[in-house]
């Protein structure tokens, strides 16, 4: 009888039992690298913007406190993003002839909204919400990193679950007394960690209710 | 994905029923059994292979023709893709902040604003939810006489109706798009003329209306214009009968109000009291809040109904009768003579036996001037002048009954119209809000004679039927885009403000009329402001007006504006004055009925109330001919077979519908379907049974003619959808066995092998107390449309795939012909040792740290093994991607609630995002959530407070003070699964003279 497979065939079958293992694991790494390469996520990303708007400048040069745009993060799930008129507050008095903040003025002139490019997003089925993180003494720049320093906004982390969870799980190491969150210069003081602790227990945080589904997502 | 609508109606139906063999096993069977439907009775094949499968016909899923091979390709296919789909990045995603933020906004945050839906022209309070000048949902407005903080179906789906893609969107003529101005410049061209012949030839046809600023300009257009212009009105569920009663009794019409709470003894002649009417909402509020049984002295109101067609007011009564609608007038004769009133009476009516009529009047002369007779809207005038002189008989006026000028405006009626048109009298009509080409009775023939009249402009929200026959087509606006004013039945106003403004340039009424008058430019908030500034100077209110206005606004109600009760005096000759009695036609009664959930068919368009399945059959998206058992068996009928129905030449198809508790001799249908211009949604729905209606009988005729055809119609229903079978789900005693110390029996098993959990916090419960829930569906739709949940479908029902997460079982109890009829809300029983949660292999259903059952989309991978595993059959499962098909407009989805993809299980959640919110807000104000801070859904739409929800860590919670009540129990308690949602049993209170006639 005639040899119905070639010599190479036991080649390829080897290869094939090897690629079988080899090729599912590779995979998966390769999607494990990239779904948290900032490509996928997102982090230190910072998307183009209608103005080069400058987190840097407003705030460390000149120190506009984050509320004073942001005004509903500490009631709200919103922080909210500014209307033109509160840029124009200022910006109707100085570099009014400002190139660069055409767009600005064209948007109160015509009252057509500017149009912003979302830098930290988080998907549907999760509920954040600012007011309690803010008042649970969790600091702005935990999440959002420092803005301070941004001459473009990026986003500072990849916002995944396993990230949320390192807090939800252990907030002690965190959280800060709730009139420092706003402060983007805090040094965390020696004794951090009991001040964590005790700070947990001041604010009533129930660490344990943390990690309920329904915590973040409904 | 199957299409939403298309099901084909005309597949043959398998079983038919032997209903004299159904009969034979209920007697046989010991004790009062509960049962859901004729089928379960007969046990028919196909009822057990439909409860056999958890989600029926799994295996008609796919029905498409597929081989072996190809099915295997499609799988292969689909399980690569399914690997790549999961791989993509974020979406881009734009914010669009204000130019000038509005005070009071606060993004992320809803803001609520008091306004009014109507309902039949009276005003139904209501509070708009609005998230950032998006209105996505309405609640009841608790200040409101009406709604009393609940709101009813057509309440909650009306916005549905705001963004329903299929309104109008342009002004048409002859069909063809125009503009607005055009058509002014032509009206403008007539209204010349039209001056000069004081406005001979011009008519103006309007719905149920109680806007005073918008009566005020019709008068100012009769008294200073054109004072031969004419005003029709036409309302298909009118009330006219109302007002003509009261002038037979009283000479006026005078509106009649109740004081059901202050009622011991109620009587209902054919009046679903706690369904229909201005005042529902309220009328359940109160005939409940005297069905709430306090433990220590159990006290309870007693409810006699007399109905010709089963209805949800009888399904709480304690005695009910069944009644063919001609002969109630005869039951109301002989009630009224035994209270020695002198009134002319016929032989006792079939079904009302002597000692029945006796213990009911024994019982109303105990309870003089704490009783209360209720005549139904669609009862002659005869039987509400009799209801009249029977209240006053009786001692209940001033006590249970209350009469006021009348609210509602009365022109005159569609006959007169039909007529006019007819005699060439009429060449300009203007029809306000009224859909009469559709709901017109067959006999006027509207559809032509519209077409007969040289100008006519129509102002509807949506191109229909009406909009077909008219020159002219406005867009109507929403109300809740629009400003408005309306009354409620005790007079009391609401400006009705928008929330939105029009999405389609819509105009109102107001401005129609404003038009007439010469205003072109005038918008309807000038109107309505004008008026009601003139009528605060006129009436002499003191202040300013600006604050008043505000304050109005602001409350939803307008201070002061209720109209006192008056004292009315009952005509000595009121009994001569009544029709002779009606001599009962052999033959078959035909009774029209507005359906329970597209109404008179102006809700046919709204997917919510498509799919809401009736209270009683339990039917959706369509309707048929309701027959009682008897009736069939006599006439040797089948269940779903196609009956040719005859009346006075108009003939129809319908196929019947086999109804336990209906009179035997009747037939009724529900109106509101049927309808070719309904939109995607609602046209070809069912069977239009306006086409079977005369003016002159416009709710019963009799000698109709019923004619068996060879073919069966499938419909679709849920009643037997989610069966929890024969495990007594229903409890109920009796008000006599309460007092004497019997309890709900109760057994919970008292170990598990499970661990037990810990709540330092909360510990979330709900009670439902089926003693005070009257089946009206207002929570399912309240679920709806809080929860985002989509719209399957009538192919889609039937396969057993309706997503809705609280469904209302409906169980009949003991006699084919007289059941005794139980509701029973299900919603998720967030069980202590949920049988759901062991089952799911990859923890996307787990408990939390507040007792709730939680349900994880993100997680879940569709295995559905929680749904297999659940006692209660509260898991719904998206087949298909739903939310993406189901047309459900964008703008109306909460956006504090995930819209659920295909693949992934759902369930109630006990209204999480509600917890949440109550508990960030306590959180930040360093305190507890407050007993009363977190009610659900469905829980604020119910009318009669049947939900209790609260915290039970709380002792001084509402829902802890009914733990141990004597009435709790837990459905299926023998499963050990320690259900947190608890029933309160339902009780009747039957009169003991009848009992033992009965016995």
């Amino acid at each position: 009888m005639a040899q119905i497979f070639r010599r190479r065939a036991n080649t390829i079958a080897r290869a094939v039992v090897v690629a079988i293992v080899l090729l599912p694991a590779a995979a998966m790494t390769i999607g494990g690298v990239v779904a948290r390469s900032p490509y996928y996520t997102g982090a230190g990303l910072a998307p183009e913007q209608p103005v080069p708007f400058s987190h840097q400048h407003h705030v460390s040069d000149l120190g506009i406190d984050c509320r004073y745009c942001h005004t509903s993060v500490e009631v709200s799930s919103s922080a909210g993003i500014p209307p033109t008129e509160t840029c124009m507050s200022c910006h109707s008095q100085i570099w009014t002839e400002q190139e660069m903040l055409e767009p600005v003025r064209q948007s109160l002139k015509t009252n057509q909204p500017l149009i912003w490019q979302r830098v930290n997003r988080l998907p549907e089925f999760v509920y954040f919400n600012h007011s309690i993180h803010i008042d649970r003494g969790v600091p702005c720049s935990h999440c959002h990193g420092p803005v301070d320093e941004m001459p473009l906004t990026y986003q500072a982390v990849d916002l995944h679950m396993a990230w949320c969870l390192e807090c939800h799980r252990d907030p002690a190491q965190y959280i800060r007394p709730r009139e420092e969150v706003f402060n983007l210069d805090y040094l965390p003081p020696p004794d951090a960690d009991a001040l964590g602790r005790r700070l947990v227990e001041e604010y009533n945080i129930h660490v344990e209710q943390l990690t309920d589904c329904y915590i973040c997502h409904r | 994905m199957p299409s939403l609508k298309h099901f084909d109606p005309a597949k043959p139906s398998a079983a038919s029923l032997d209903v004299a063999g159904i009969r034979e096993k209920l007697a046989a069977s010991p004790g009062p059994a509960l049962w859901k439907s004729l089928d379960e009775l007969a046990d028919t094949p196909e009822f057990r292979a439909f409860l056999d499968h958890e989600f029926p016909r799994l295996g008609a899923l796919w029905e498409m023709p597929l081989d072996r091979r190809r099915f295997f390709q499609l799988m292969g296919a689909s399980m690569a893709l399914a690997g790549v789909s999961g791989c993509q990045r974020y979406p881009a995603e734009d914010i669009v902040p204000y130019v000038e933020q509005p005070e009071l906004v606060v993004p992320g945050e809803p803001l609520y604003f008091a306004t009014a839906v109507e309902y039949h022209g009276f005003a139904q309070g209501v509070l708009g939810e609005s998230h950032m000048g998006r209105p996505t949902r309405l609640e009841g407005n608790p200040e409101h006489p009406a709604t009393l903080g609940a709101l009813d179906t057509f309440g909650q789906a009306s916005i549905l109706d705001l963004w329903d893609p299929g309104r109008a969107e342009a002004v048409t003529l002859d069909n063809r798009i125009s503009t607005y101005d055009r058509f002014l410049a032509e009206l403008g061209e007539r209204r010349g003329p039209m001056l000069a012949t004081q406005g001979e030839g011009l008519a103006i046809l309007t719905g149920s209306f109680t806007s005073p600023s918008l009566y005020r300009q019709l008068e100012f257009l009769r008294e200073r214009l054109f004072p031969r212009l004419r005003w029709y009105q036409h309302d298909p569920v009118g009330r006219e009968a109302i007002y003509e009663g009261a002038e037979l009794a009283f000479g006026e019409p005078v509106e009649t109000r109740c004081r059901v709470d202050r009622a011991d003894v109620i009587v209902s002649l054919d009046s679903d009291f706690l369904d229909h009417g201005p005042f529902r909402l309220r009328y359940a509020r109160q005939f409940a809040a005297r069905r709430e049984i306090d433990a220590d002295n159990p006290q309870m109101n007693r409810l006699y109904v007399l109905e010709s067609s089963p209805s949800i007011t009888g399904a709480s009564a304690d005695h009910r009768l069944a009644l063919p609608a001609p002969s109630v007038e005869a039951a109301a004769r002989h009630l009224a003579s035994r209270l020695e009133l002198d009134v002319e009476t016929v032989g006792l009516p079939a079904g009302l036996e002597e000692h029945w009529l006796t213990a009911l009047v024994a019982d109303l002369q105990e309870h003089r001037g704490r009783s209360l007779v209720l005549a139904g809207d669609h009862q002659p005038p005869a039987v509400h002048a009799l209801v009249h002189a029977i209240n006053h008989a009786l001692g209940n006026i001033g006590e249970t009954v209350e009469y006021s000028e009348p609210v509602a405006f009365r022109g005159a009626p569609l006959a007169a119209l039909a007529a006019a048109i007819q005699a060439g009298e009429v060449d300009t009509l203007l029809i306000l809000d009224s859909n009469v080409a559709y709901t017109a009775p067959a006999d006027l023939t509207m559809d032509g004679l519209l077409e007969a009249v040289p100008f006519t402009a129509y102002l509807g929200t949506h191109p229909d039927e009406t909009a077909g026959h008219c020159r002219w087509h406005i867009p109507m606006a929403h109300p809740l885009e629009s400003w408005g004013d309306c009354r409620a039945l005790d007079g009391t106003v609401t400006v009705r403000q928008p929330l939105i403004a029009p999405l389609y340039g819509g105009r109102t009424a107001h401005e129609l009329l404003a038009v007439l008058m010469g205003e072109y430019q005038m918008n309807d908030r000038e109107i309505v402001y004008r008026y009601w500034r003139a009528r605060f100077r006129a009436d002499q209110r003191d202040g300013d007006f600006e604050a008043f206005w505000v304050r109005t606004l602001h409350d939803g109600v307008m201070p002061d504006s209720r109209l006192p009760a008056r004292s009315v005096i009952l005509r000595s000759d009121w009994a001569s004055r009544l029709p002779a009695p009606a001599v009962t036609t052999p033959g078959v009664v035909l009774q029209f009925r507005p359906d329970p959930a597209v109404w008179d068919g102006r809700f046919a368009g709204n997917a919510w109330l498509q799919e809401l399945p009736r209270p009683l059959t339990k039917q959706v998206w369509g309707n048929a001919a309701l027959i009682a058992p008897a009736t069939a068996e006599r006439l040797n009928l089948e269940d779903r077979q196609v009956v040719e129905i005859r009346n006075q030449g108009f003939i129809q198809r319908w196929p019947l519908w086999i109804l336990p508790g209906m009179p035997d001799g009747v037939v009724t249908l529900n109106l509101g379907y049927g309808r070719i211009h309904a939109g995607e949604v609602g046209s070809h729905v069912g069977i239009n049974a306006y086409r079977l209606r005369t003016h002159a009988y416009p709710w019963a005729v009799g000698g109709v003619e019923l004619h068996p055809t060879e073919n069966f119609e499938t419909l679709v229903s849920t009643q037997h959808h989610h069966s929890m079978e024969g495990r007594e789900p229903v409890r109920r005693t009796t008000l006599e066995k309460l007092r004497e110390g019997e309890a709900v029996e109760q057994h919970h098993p008292e170990h598990s092998l499970y661990p037990e959990y810990e709540y330092p916090d909360y510990k979330w419960g709900m009670v439902i107390n089926l003693n005070t829930c009257i089946g009206c569906n207002a929570c399912i739709t309240a679920c709806q449309a809080e929860n985002n949940i989509p719209v399957v479908g009538p192919e889609e029902v039937a396969r057993g795939h309706e997503m809705h997460w609280l469904r209302v079982d409906r169980y009949y109890e003991g006699d084919l012909d007289e059941p005794d009829t139980h509701f029973q809300p299900v919603p998720c029983m967030h069980c202590e040792k949920a049988p759901c949660e062991y089952v799911c292999p990859v923890e996307a259903t787990l408990h939390d740290s507040e007792g709730l059952n939680q349900m994880v989309y993100n997680r879940c991978v569709g295995t559905r093994y929680c749904s297999q595993n659940c006692p209660y059959k509260v898991r719904r499962f998206n087949w298909f991607h739903y939310t993406e098909d189901d047309h459900t407009p964008d703008p109306v989805y909460n956006p504090d609630v995930t819209v659920r993809s295909r693949g992934v299980m759902e369930k109630c959640t006990y209204c999480v995002q509600r917890i949440s919110r109550a508990r960030i807000q306590a959180k930040t104000e360093g305190r507890k959530i407050q007993d009363g801070e977190v009610v659900t859904a469905c829980q604020s739409a119910c009318p009669t407070r049947a939900i209790a929800f609260g915290d039970l860590n709380d002792p001084d919670s509402a829902v802890a003070a009914l733990q141990g009540h004597p009435l709790q129990y837990s459905l299926l308690a023998e499963l050990n699964t320690r259900p947190r949602t608890t029933f309160l049993a339902s009780v009747r209170n039957p009169n003991p003279r009848l009992e033992e006639g009965e016995g």
